[in-house]
């Protein structure tokens, strides 16, 4: 890596009360990477994922997100202004309609026009198939379509870093493909991606760099081929096997 | 003499109604006024509650705490008497504003604290993770939909609200209640009453109901 990181983590430590979520992670995610993050239940994948924008608070260590420390009250504000998140759970807001989903943080955050918001929430929209669907609710779309106007929500933004912890896992099986599409998609226009999932087949495609986490530490980390052909920890080893196996 | 010349005698009851619908008025505005101030003074205190700096929360929650305690017939002799002893003189409509905002403050607040508490924890992180801040995740995501959660008991609320007015007969404002005394002094028949009642009845029944068919509409939807 020749540029500096767009994210910066060193020794981040996050305790739930006695418990240790997070034990000493360092890490750095170069912009325009694709860094998929794997591990057990309970390794603290979402821990690490909320730590880079805030959504939990570090107890130790350093998050610099873009040059700007999290921590930073002021400065947390530009993080989350170039942060995008895509939560398992979708959190779309049900009482706006989709369009307005997609319009209201450039309006509320960013101070734009709702005309000019909204035009550019119909583009988005469209980029993920769902121009027909602006004017519905979110409880009146599939998971699947709810799902990727969440993505269209964290992309009206214009991110430069995006989050997704398990985007796919409240999804019916046969709608995992077209979340994980687009998905695909972006990851090929430069955005930064720091995806947590159990789609070991996304990973493998997608993916620019694995990490493997165990109990609160990143156990082992490298390119696909690398991680899920020869695997050194046998944490790791046991893992993929679960994975595989069912 | 029948039961109907002493309680129910219509031409007492038309030769006071007047007098009754004067009381009316006043406590509609009393209990409107009352409302609408509670709601503004509940929303400050709910804010102060759960998002102010330490101090002013355990001031917000002796305030909720001390007001629910205290029945609003004593506060409201003590605003109204007690008070002109350190300078203040209220009169009784605004004595009576008083005492039943600053209850309804209490209330208001507690109930609000449970809808904005009913809301997902998601929108608040999806609203912070969009980089709202704390004013306009409140305004644009919280409070709407907090609003559908807490519209049956604020009509609760309310409804006790209005009931309560009727304190303010004590402090010898003219209300519906006070008139109505009144009257049934000057005609020598308790109709008047009958008929205060009847009025309050028919006021606030429709709310009443109208609260019922929201919660089994909440309900419905919850399952
Ligand atoms: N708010 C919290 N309070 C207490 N403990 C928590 C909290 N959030 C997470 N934890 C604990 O921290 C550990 C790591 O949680 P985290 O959600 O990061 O795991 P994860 O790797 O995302 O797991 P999963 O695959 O199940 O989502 C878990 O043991 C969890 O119980
Ligand atoms: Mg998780």
């Amino acid at each position: 890596m020749t540029a500096a990181p767009i994210i910066r983590m060193r020794g981040v430590v996050k305790r739930f009360g006695l418990f240790t979520a997070l034990d000493g992670v360092t890490l750095d995610v170069a912009e325009g990477e694709t860094l998929v993050v794997i591990g057990p239940s309970g390794s603290g994948k979402s821990t690490l994922i909320r730590c880079i924008n805030r959504l939990e608070s570090h107890d130790e260590g350093d998050v610099v997100v873009d040059g700007h420390t999290v921590s930073d009250k002021r400065q947390l504000a530009l993080v989350r202004a170039e942060v995008g998140m895509v939560f398992q759970s979708f959190n779309l807001f049900p009482h706006l309609t989709v369009l307005r989903n997609v319009a209201i943080a450039p309006v509320r955050v960013r101070g734009l026009g709702w005309a000019e918001a909204e035009a550019r929430a119909e583009k988005l929209l469209a980029r993920v198939g769902l121009q027909a669907q602006i004017r519905k609710f979110p409880a009146q779309l599939s998971g699947g379509q709810q799902q990727r106007v969440g993505i269209a929500r964290a992309l009206a933004m214009e991110p430069k870093i995006l989050l997704f912890d398990e985007p796919t896992s409240a999804l019916d099986p046969e709608m995992v493909g077209e979340v994980l599409d687009v998905m695909q998609t972006l990851a090929r226009t430069g955005v930064t991606m720091v995806v947590v999932t159990h789609e070991m087949g996304f990973a493998r495609r997608v993916a620019d760099r694995i990490l493997f986490m165990d109990a609160g530490r990143v156990v082992e980390e490298g390119p696909p081929k690398t991680l899920f052909d020869a695997p050194r920890d046998p944490r790791l080893r046991g893992f993929l096997q679960a994975i595989l196996s069912h | 003499m029948s039961i109907f010349d002493t309680f129910l005698n219509w031409k007492v009851f038309i030769g006071t109604l007047p007098l009754l619908l004067s009381g009316l008025w006043i406590t509609v505005g009393l209990g409107l006024t009352a409302i609408v101030l509670g709601l503004v003074g509940g929303l400050g205190l709910v804010l102060l509650r759960l998002y102010g700096l330490l101090p002013l929360r355990a001031l917000a929650i002796g305030y909720i705490d001390v007001f629910r305690s205290v029945p609003v017939l004593v506060l409201l002799i003590v605003v109204y008497y007690a008070l002109p002893f350190v300078g203040l003189r209220l009169t009784a409509f605004w004595a009576a504003t008083l005492a039943l905002s600053l209850v309804s403050a209490a209330y208001s607040a507690e109930i609000l604290r449970a809808g904005i508490e009913g809301v997902a924890r998601g929108q608040f992180e999806a609203a912070r993770a969009l980089g709202f801040g704390a004013v306009r995740q409140m305004s644009d995501i919280i409070l709407p939909q907090a609003v559908k959660l807490v519209i049956p008991p604020l009509t609760s609320n309310a409804i006790n609200v209005m009931k309560d007015t009727a304190l303010a007969s004590v402090v010898a404002m003219p209300d519906l209640l006070k008139q109505a005394t009144q009257a049934q002094a000057l005609a020598a028949n308790p109709t008047p009453l009958i008929g205060a009642a009847a009025i309050y009845i028919v006021m606030l029944l429709p709310l009443v109901r109208l609260v019922g068919l929201f919660e089994t509409r909440l309900n419905r939807r919850a399952r």
